[in-house]
């Protein structure tokens, strides 16, 4: 069957890539852009490893059909530390403060769950720049993590939002 | 897992999509935001030749309010859009709490109201509020339109009233009577993003008197479709609301509930909950109603 020719804006730089209209916004992100940032958990829009922001807001990009992602902007998790992953660096370059309180919170462990958990943050700082304990949890509700137990992902969040938007 | 293969169709208007669905009858499928229809692919338990997108279709996002008439929730208001509404929360805060009680922040991002509602699966958070207000669901087969009365639209689990080439464009929610109010309750193992053990909606409308003029009761994730309460609801009317008739109303509503046991709870559970989540949403929604 015919692949169609799109153009996915991604991270501010426009791909022209060529699709099948079966292919989610995971399979092309992945296995054709080669941004593995992004994860495949479930599949099925329950546990939130493959979260991505189209127009900003989170969404599940495996449930999200690559061909209707044209004319949106996609932000994935390369596009919050672009200077580290042009230069494979993460030593001597900037990473977006939320990615800074995960690493200095331990809110990492294997890490399969960070970009999706990162991704989600950074919707939910957005929309509420200076979240309690509890709207940190509902805004993670989407997210799974097998290993952390999510109470240091909390404490990172809080840390990057007094950091982002400091309350005094 | 990869998606079956399909032809993809976006049409931009209600005409030529409900062309498509007649032309294509039989293997051809609809989505709006996609959060169940992808997964069903992914599951392989549709294999359509085609999928069609309603998201290029003008005029079916938005919600709108006229007095004296009631809401418009247009097929592609988001779940976020509906849970957010300045709209919705001044007139039917209840649509906002059913709509903030589905699923992930990532799925109320894409998916709609709309398709939680013709997905007409049994547990469904927006279908008991929706029933207790009596909503209409808009139906346009391109040429014409009709109002399916929400009791009429559920057949079973996964069937509506829809025919195959019709497309469900608006959700009208009549304005609530002076007096009058509404409650959605909900119980599920995990409290969060997971299916409904139970759910209930409920309208109560009073009189001066403090006595029941009207009252409907939907009883969600105990029968093959959202069933009514309807002993529950005729014991009430042109009673004086007090806790003891609220505790018979919900004895009433687990005696016509009809459960089965699976994964998320036991029918004796879920006949259990349903008594206390019936007389848990009449005591709010009369709470609105004195208010």
């Amino acid at each position: 069957m015919k692949k169609e020719l799109i153009t996915l804006n991604i991270n501010g730089d426009d791909h022209e890539i060529a699709v099948h209209p079966w292919r989610t916004l995971n399979e092309v992100l992945r296995d054709q852009l080669h941004l593995t940032g992004t994860k495949l958990g479930c599949g099925t829009g329950d546990c939130g490893a493959c979260t991505v922001l189209l127009d900003d807001q989170s969404v599940s990009s495996c449930l999200t059909l690559a061909i209707e992602s044209e004319g949106h902007k996609i932000t994935t998790i390369e596009g919050l530390a672009p200077e580290a992953v042009a230069n494979s660096n993460l030593e001597n370059c900037e990473l977006n403060p939320i990615q800074e309180s995960f690493i200095a919170k331990g809110a990492i462990q294997c890490g399969f769950c960070t970009p999706g958990m990162i991704m989600s943050s950074k919707f939910l700082l957005e929309q509420t720049p200076n979240p309690n304990e509890d709207e940190i949890r509902a805004g993670l509700s989407g997210n799974l993590c097998r290993c952390t137990g999510y109470n240091k992902i909390v404490e990172a969040i809080a840390d990057a939002a007094e950091k982002i938007s400091p309350t005094k | 897992m990869t998606l079956p293969q399909f032809t993809f169709l976006a049409p931009t208007s209600l005409t030529e999509a409900c062309a498509l669905l007649e032309k294509h009858k039989g293997k051809i499928k609809i989505k709006a935001g996609g959060t169940d229809m992808i997964v069903r692919l992914s599951h392989r338990a549709v294999k359509p030749d085609y999928l069609m997108s309603l998201k290029k279709i003008p005029n079916l996002d938005g919600i709108s309010y006229t007095p004296g008439e009631g809401l418009t929730i247009g097929a592609l208001a988001l779940l976020r859009e509906v849970d957010l509404s300045p709209l919705v929360l001044e007139q039917a805060q209840m649509l906002a709490r059913a709509a903030h009680a589905t699923a992930t922040v990532q799925i109320r991002n894409m998916g709609t109201v709309m398709g939680n509602v013709c997905n007409a699966s049994p547990s469904a958070d927006n279908i008991p509020t929706l029933v207790a207000m009596n909503a209409r669901i808009v139906a346009s087969c391109g040429v014409k339109e009709r109002e399916i009365p929400i009791d009429e639209f559920f057949l079973g689990p996964g069937r509506s009233a829809l025919q195959a080439n019709e497309i469900a464009t608006a959700i009208k929610v009549p304005t609530l009577a002076p007096q009058s109010g509404v409650s959605y309750q909900k119980i599920s193992p995990r409290s969060k993003v997971d299916i409904a053990a139970v759910n209930i909606g409920a309208m109560i409308t009073l009189n001066d008197d403090g006595e029941c003029q009207v009252a409907r009761i939907s009883m969600g994730a105990v029968g093959p479709t959202p069933l009514r309460a309807r002993q529950a609801e005729t014991f009430l009317l042109g009673k004086k609301i007090t806790d003891e008739t609220m505790a018979e109303a919900g004895r009433l509503a687990a005696e016509d509930a009809a459960p089965i046991s699976d994964v998320r709870a036991s029918r004796e559970y879920r006949k259990l909950m349903v008594e206390v989540l019936t007389t848990r949403a009449l005591k709010e929604a009369v709470g609105f109603a004195k208010n």
